[in-house]
């Protein structure tokens, strides 16, 4: 029988939509209003250094970051495949590199605060 | 002999113009554009992590970048995509995860209405946590 890596790419796509539809308009609302000079508490340099310091929220944050990219990276291989450009094999390798080494700095990021 | 009447395999042209024939298509297209702006706004956070391990002054710098006019645009680009695609996900819920009780199915409009119930509770406690209100 032929495995298939379907429900490997796939699972993290579903995974993702379903958490980026969930959480991230909140998220954008919060750095929107950081942006418009009504930072919430939160992004406050010494209670967000201090609440991405606990293990648990970072390792959250890397779950977070690894499903959003991922789902964005699959949509986007499958967007380009619609519009016409047929080289998959280089475009799934160049979207899901992205979405890796963006979740690998994630996590160097977080080890270091 | 077929070889002979077409040494080569017929290629269907591939353009992106299909797009363009139906407004069902290109809403389709806007929905799955919005993964650049979930990507993007992703990798943003990823640099906001990097500066709030680089210090204070590191972390200061990024909320500046944040308040420039390309930040405010990027952000209400972005939100508008998000919500776009939260909206176009949770009406396709019913069919991903049809639930029958008994004989009969839960109604779509049950299905998909609780997945936007809990996405509102969800953004208002988000935002209630992060001390936006």
């Amino acid at each position: 029988m032929t495995r298939s890596n379907k429900p490997l790419v796939w699972g993290p796509f579903a995974a993702g939509g379903t958490l980026t539809a969930f959480v991230t308009p909140a998220l954008i609302v919060l750095t929107l209003l950081a942006g418009l000079g009504y930072a919430p508490e939160l992004l406050g340099y010494d209670r967000l250094h201090a609440f991405m310091g606990h293990w648990l929220v970072k390792v959250v944050a890397i779950a977070v970051v690894f499903v959003s990219l991922w789902s964005s990276a699959h949509r986007l291989r499958i967007t380009c495949y619609d519009l016409g450009l047929r080289a998959d094999l280089l475009v799934a390798t160049v979207v899901y590199a992205v979405a890796l080494t963006g979740t690998l700095a994630a996590a160097v990021f977080l080890a270091g605060i | 002999m077929a070889e002979e009447m077409s040494p080569r395999p017929f290629l269907r042209p591939i353009t992106s113009e299909w797009l363009f024939r139906h407004p069902r298509y290109l809403r389709y297209m806007v929905r799955e554009f919005s993964c650049l702006f979930i990507g993007g706004y992703t990798l943003l956070l990823v640099a906001g992590l990097k500066s709030l391990s680089e210090g204070r002054a590191a972390y200061e710098a990024f909320l500046e970048g944040l308040r420039s006019p390309a930040g405010i645009a990027f952000h209400v680009l972005a939100l508008a995509f998000a919500t776009y695609h939260s909206i176009t996900w949770f009406n396709l819920t019913p069919k991903a995860l049809p639930l029958q009780l008994g004989e009969a199915f839960v109604p779509d409009v049950a299905i998909s209405g609780a997945h936007f119930a809990l996405w509102g509770v969800l953004s208002l406690a988000l935002l209630y946590f992060a001390g936006a209100f």
